[in-house]
């Protein structure tokens, strides 16, 4: 039995303007035909205008272990958000 | 500890991803209900694909072409679900084709008419759909995606199934017969799809205590059936359960037994098409060997040729 294919991951933007967004993965031997299943697989239905596919292993990934460590500063740093801040009485458009 | 954590995050409502830490057994679990899950969309392309080349219209044709290629989708979408678990699709295919993996019951009978295409679309896809919206809410996040794209998707097979059994049960005397002989071979064999009772059903414990299922396979079969009825009756079909009868005090349907004997028999491989679908399904795969060698091949010549 052949060994498996190279897994892609699959970003579509639903339309002009929007982000792409992943969605989901295929599996192909090269980048032509992981468009192509992309397409088959996740559009079929007016899905998108465009799609990104990536090989998944190219991806990296915080590690879901460490992810207090890793997003904990962000906590104390309260002065990154706009109501941290106190505003004249009566001050308006800001 | 680990696991307590993982119990509150559940009780939580807190979904689990592929990184997450996970007891054995939840995985386990997964790898057996996603893979069966995938193999019975992948095996249940056969008894509708063996109607595509006699669908009596043309627009019955595409309806079906359209319905068999999104089954291959789910099947797809539920395989990476599974591979998030780490087993690979080589492995899953593998078990299907050794017996080691299951797929729904259902696909082992076969489509005789085609009023069995409007049988199996709206009670077979019904009775799915049943159970994917249950599922939408299951714990593992891989899976539960799946689940929420598979049932936009779904609502649509059920519909041409319904629209082909209504269309036949107001044709001719014959396609009347025909559309109450699919409905009379197809009803026992879609209401046992919910799986054995609760009460004789040893995995439900663990699954509900984990959110992996969210109703029991009772609750679901019963909700099932309180759609279903009323939907026979608007179309003039009858539903062979001379037990079938509304009941004020439950606000539920009570039904008659289920033939729990020819559920296990078809399980365990003696149903009319089990060695059909799987030496299918294994020649196909076998078959398909030089196609996946021959686009390995040209995928490194192209790498190859960039170098």
């Amino acid at each position: 039995m052949t060994e498996n294919t190279i897994v892609w991951e699959v970003f579509i933007q639903s339309k002009n303007g929007l982000a792409h967004k992943h969605v989901g993965n295929v599996h192909a031997s090269d980048k032509v035909m992981a468009l192509e299943n992309a397409r088959e697989l996740y559009t079929r239905r007016n899905e998108g205008s465009c799609i990104w596919v990536v090989k998944a292993e190219y991806i990296v990934s915080s590690e879901s272990e460490d992810s207090e460590a890793f997003f904990d500063p962000s906590n104390d740093k309260i002065y990154r958000h706009p109501t941290f801040y106190t505003m004249p009485e009566g001050s308006k458009h800001i | 500890m680990k696991e307590e954590l993982f119990q509150q995050k559940i009780d939580k409502e807190q979904k689990i991803e592929p990184k997450d830490w996970m007891p054995q057994d939840y995985r386990k679990h997964l790898i057996r209900q996603i893979s069966q899950h995938a193999h019975s969309e992948i095996i249940g392309m056969q008894p509708e694909g063996n109607w595509i080349t006699r669908a009596p219209s043309l627009r019955a044709k595409m309806i079906l072409l359209a319905k068999v290629q999104d089954e291959a989708g789910h099947g797809l979408y539920l395989y990476s679900a599974c591979e998030t678990l780490g087993i690979s699709r080589q492995e899953l295919v593998q078990q299907l084709h050794d017996g080691k993996a299951k797929y729904s019951s259902i696909f082992n009978y076969p489509t005789l008419s085609w009023a069995d295409m409007g049988a199996v679309g709206w009670l077979v896809d019904g009775a799915a759909i049943v159970n994917q919206v249950s599922l939408q809410r299951t714990s593992y996040g891989p899976y539960a995606r799946g689940m929420v794209k598979i049932c936009k998707e779904e609502s649509f097979h059920q519909r041409q199934g319904y629209e082909i059994m209504a269309e036949m049960a107001k044709g001719t005397k014959e396609q009347k017969e025909m559309a109450q002989d699919a409905l009379n071979r197809f009803w026992w064999p879609s209401i046992m799809m919910f799986g054995p009772q609760d009460s004789n059903s040893p995995r439900t414990g663990n699954a509900m205590k984990w959110k992996i299922k969210r109703q029991t396979n009772d609750e679901l079969r019963q909700s099932f059936i309180d759609k279903t009825v009323g939907q026979a009756e608007i179309i003039g079909l009858t539903i062979p359960d001379s037990e079938l009868k509304w009941n004020e005090k439950t606000g539920h349907y009570d039904f008659g037994e289920m033939d729990w004997d020819e559920f296990w028999n078809v399980v365990n491989g003696n149903g009319p098409c089990n060695h059909q679908r799987l030496v299918h399904h294994q020649k196909a795969h076998t078959e398909g060997e030089w196609v996946r060698e021959a686009a390995k091949a040209y995928a490194k010549k192209q790498e190859l040729v960039t170098q």
